[in-house]
């Protein structure tokens, strides 16, 4: 079963749900951006290296609006980027490889953690 | 300080699997290291920019991102979130909230009870059409 491929307007509708979650909660489109790219017939990798090119953009904006709203401490963050980047060199080459099972698990796995914590706080 | 060192460095690996490792920061940032919410989303904010970025080249060049049919959700994303973000100031969101943990909890079981793709799709070389192999065969004997 060929999954069709869906046109602009359903990329549209994406973004609008997707950037929604992000200015809502201030993140968590990417939760919402793996499934809806799932859909529009990528594949699970291509989703969730899509999802990555949808909300880089939205955060960097998200960045602008947060930095605006209030003192924003530089410092703190900064040190960790290093480390960060480290660890993307290695997941650029993971999704390569990775089966689609144990990318979904860890996915998975994650969503139900974040999930948990949400309902809780 | 050390353990933030490899709390990024770990974060870094699953962000970049786009699979919401910021979501893991923000718990190490608040649970761990006595960060409130707000900081701790902040600073996830700005650490997630370079890592995706560098995520978002590495994935173009293994073919993984096509960008044209993303740019729409791109452009409508960058709206609503813009939007999103000033109704946020203006509503109580615990309800909100609840839905989408919600929402997230059952996508989360979801992902996790997936099968492979090739169990679930029909296997199209088991039909009227022997395998090319055999063919020979026949013809032979």
């Amino acid at each position: 079963m060929e999954k069709k491929k869906k046109g602009k307007l359903y990329y549209a509708l994406c973004g609008a749900v997707i950037g929604a979650v992000n200015g809502l909660f201030g993140s968590g489109g990417g939760v919402a951006a793996v499934p809806a790219l799932g859909h529009a017939g990528l594949t699970v990798k291509e989703s969730h290296a899509s999802s990555l090119a949808v909300t880089l953009p939205l955060s960097a904006v998200s960045m602008v609006v947060y930095s605006l709203g209030q003192d924003f401490n530089w410092s703190d963050a900064l040190p960790l980027i290093p480390f960060g980047l480290a660890g993307a060199l290695i997941g650029g080459l993971v999704l390569k490889k990775i089966s689609n099972v144990w990318l979904k698990r860890i996915f998975g796995g994650l969503l139900i953690l974040a999930g948990g914590r949400m309902l809780l706080t | 300080m050390l353990w933030s060192y490899v709390a990024a460095f770990l974060t870094g690996i699953l962000a970049s699997l786009g699979v919401g490792g910021g979501m893991l920061l923000i718990i190490y940032l608040t649970v761990f290291a006595g960060f409130d919410q707000l900081s701790a989303q902040g600073i996830n904010l700005l650490y997630f920019l370079p890592i995706a970025l560098l995520a978002v080249i590495l994935h173009t060049k293994n073919h993984l991102i096509n960008w044209k049919p993303l740019v729409p959700a791109i452009l409508v994303g960058i709206v609503g979130a813009v939007i999103g973000s000033i109704i946020a100031k203006f509503i109580d969101k615990e309800i909100l909230r609840t839905v989408f943990a919600v929402f997230v909890l059952i996508i989360g079981v979801k992902e996790i009870l997936y099968k492979k793709e090739d169990e679930k799709t029909p296997v199209k070389h088991n039909t009227a059409i022997p395998p090319k192999t055999y063919r020979g065969k026949f013809k032979h004997s």
